[in-house]
């Protein structure tokens, strides 16, 4: 038999029962509808995610007190130390010995009330030096940032976050107002722009003061020298290693210390937040796409269903084409074919609706679906075999009918 | 004389219900030789178209061994058998058994499909089969679109399309009008005439009677040898 003459034979059964094959082939395209979807909404959601975290500083180097790991390998006594100091950041800050990185600034962050009139609002206060708004990626709604001889002589000089300012005055626009912390006044110089959040922490409910005028004024925690956080913003994403490993060496160093496994401080990468944020949309796209193979399975079932059902609506053809010569082969090959027509018809349909989806949901659900070709192709790919492999059995059964069995039917 | 196109020897078939065996064919011999119109006759029941399967090559002996056109029909596998059956067959059923959803010459060219002829070849014999049995102006009609005895001469076309060694045909005047059937029964008349080797099956004995041998089933058995009829 001419393979021409298999696939004509195969089409020409599933016109002629069009209802039927338009249904059978529905739940394969809802299945396939919802795999480019999903998989295009977790793509998406990735590039959200990724774009706003590259936003925040790939580039960045976050060295916090304690080491990350101990004997376990768990993170033991992370950030609680004070094993970083202000003579650290200065040291790191100097050209000669990290010369891969451009800023450096360190934080000292203590929770304080802010007054204002009747109102007050507690909120983080970090310590730091001009370059914070630099590397934070962090700019100005109004005002300025404090200025070098601000920060040398420790003045009495705060940012506000636009939120603290919203809570406290009821207005962003307060600079040139003055703030009360612990019975001192201080100068609004300026109000940061929103930043959202990141984790836990709101970016836009906070307050920053120069480092000497938190170690000298506000601090309370008694060690002067200690910081939090020491940022560094390598030249570029390039050398961020290559800045990475001068950090940690000038820091052993300093602290007297022989190797990296003794280290009590640790030096993070700013992407590692983004490895984690992706590994969660990956989970996400896994679980999503579970579904829709869920989806797809149902599909299969209903075309094996419908196989079944047509392999024993036409047992009589069967007999007869067996007894004017069709091969067992030839029948097996004829309804594995019109399953896998009805599969590929089903994805392509459903690839379209799915891409239709695609380019209109956005507009309504403000998230990006990133179509990739390759889910499509392989989308398509799945239903033929999906169609394939779940007409084998029907298929397998047509061609083991005995002729004059199949002829006898009724 | 010639060798002959059928070589039946000790047929034995035995089907199995359950528990039940039943003897369907206790042992027959038959020869049958190109170019003869053989009937079939016989009671209901006495194994007339189990004999017409086992010709047919749709089923297979217990027992004994069918030679066809030279070829050991009781050894061969499901695959050999289809070829057999398209290669030296041409059935004409009693429910003419067409596809309602190909034309008449749709109908005719199915064998061919099979046999793997090109589709040009294909239907120019379809065509020349369909004028052979008075059809070529109906060649586009479905069956639906086609009297019962203009079906049967359908079915006639597509048995003889692949020129079978031999024609089977299991009453296929059983479900026609006397019109429709002297219709059906002149149209074999005209193959024998022409060549073809035909094979009867009927229990009316007036159409019995245009075979040149009838044989008599009973039970299984052939009662007395081939009987050699006049026309
Ligand atoms: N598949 C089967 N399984 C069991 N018994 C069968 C089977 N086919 C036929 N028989 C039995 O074999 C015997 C012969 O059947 P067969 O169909 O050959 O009769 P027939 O001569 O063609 O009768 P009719 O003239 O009524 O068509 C019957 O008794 C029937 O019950
Ligand atoms: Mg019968």
């Amino acid at each position: 038999m001419r393979p021409a003459d298999l696939l004509a034979s195969s089409w020409r059964a599933i016109r002629s029962h069009k209802m039927r094959s338009a249904l059978t082939m529905l739940g394969i395209v809802v299945g396939i509808a919802s795999v480019v979807l999903t998989v295009g909404l977790g793509l998406g959601t990735q590039k959200d995610v990724s774009e706003q975290i590259a936003a925040l500083g790939s580039d960045l180097l976050i060295v916090s007190p304690g080491s990350s790991t101990d004997e376990s390998g768990m993170r033991g006594g992370f950030g609680s130390g004070e094993t970083l100091t202000l003579t650290d950041a200065d040291a790191l800050a100097s050209e000669i010995a990290v010369p891969d990185a451009s800023d450096v600034a360190a934080e000292k962050t203590a929770s304080l009330s802010l007054e204002y009139g009747e109102s007050n609002w507690t909120t983080d206060v970090t310590g730091t030096s001009t370059s914070w708004t630099e590397v934070r990626s962090r700019d100005l709604l109004y005002g300025s940032f404090f200025t070098e001889e601000e920060a040398t002589a420790g003045a009495s000089v705060i940012v506000l976050g636009a939120e603290t300012a919203q809570e406290l005055f009821g207005t962003t626009s307060v600079v040139g107002q003055d703030v009360t912390i612990d019975g001192e006044a201080y100068e609004i110089v300026g109000v940061l722009a929103e930043a959202g959040s990141s984790g836990e922490t709101s970016l836009d409910d906070m307050a920053v003061v120069p480092m000497t005028t938190m170690v000298e004024g506000l601090d309370a925690s008694g060690n002067s020298e200690s910081v939090d956080t020491i940022y560094v913003k390598a030249a570029s994403s390039d050398v961020l290693s290559a800045a990475s490993q001068e950090t940690t060496g000038l820091l052993l160093n300093l602290h007297g210390l022989a190797s990296a496994d003794d280290a009590d401080f640790t030096v993070e990468v700013q992407d590692s937040l983004l490895d984690a944020a992706t590994s969660v949309y990956e989970k996400l796209t896994v679980l999503l796409t579970g579904i829709a193979a869920l989806a797809l399975l149902v599909g299969g079932i209903g075309v094996m269903n419908i196989m079944l059902v047509s392999v024993t609506e036409r047992t009589r053809e069967i007999g007869l084409r067996k007894a004017l010569g069709a091969a067992p082969a030839h029948i097996r090959n004829q309804f594995l074919i019109e399953a896998m027509i009805l599969g590929l018809s089903g994805g392509a349909v459903g690839v379209i609706l799915g891409v239709g989806l695609a380019l209109a949901l956005p507009s309504v659900l403000g998230s990006t679906i990133v179509i990739s070709g390759l889910a499509l192709v392989v989308s398509v790919v799945v239903a033929v075999g999906i169609g394939a492999v779940f007409g084998v059995y029907p298929a397998a059964r047509a061609a083991r009918l005995a002729p004059i069995d199949a002829l006898r039917d009724q | 004389m010639s060798a002959p196109v059928i070589e039946l020897t000790g047929a034995r078939k035995t089907y199995h219900t359950g528990d039940i065996e039943f003897e369907a064919l206790r042992g027959i011999d038959c020869r049958i030789f190109p170019g003869e119109y053989v009937a079939i006759v016989g009671p209901s029941g006495s194994g007339k178209s189990t004999l017409m399967n086992i010709l047919g090559c749709l089923d297979v002996l217990t027992s004994g061994s069918y030679v066809l056109a030279g070829e050991d029909v009781s050894r061969m596998d499901e695959v050999a058998l289809a070829s057999a059956r398209n290669r030296r067959i041409g059935f004409v059923f009693q429910q003419f058994h067409l596809l309602s959803s190909l034309t008449a010459l749709g109908n005719v060219e199915l064998p061919l499909i099979y046999a793997g002829v090109a589709p040009a070849e294909r239907r120019e014999r379809a065509m020349v089969a369909l004028q052979r049995v008075g059809l070529g102006d109906k060649s586009r009609n479905h069956p639906g679109q086609l009297s019962g005895g203009q079906q049967q001469r359908v079915a006639i076309a597509r048995a003889l399309v692949t020129e079978p060694a031999i024609v089977l045909a299991d009453e296929p005047t059983g479900n026609l009008d006397s019109h429709s059937t002297r219709d059906v029964l002149g149209m074999l008349d005209e193959l024998h005439a022409e060549g073809s080797t035909i094979v009867l099956i009927t229990h009316e004995s007036d159409v019995a009677a245009r075979a040149g041998t009838v044989y008599n089933v009973t039970d299984g058995q052939f009662v007395g040898a081939g009987t050699g009829i006049a026309k």
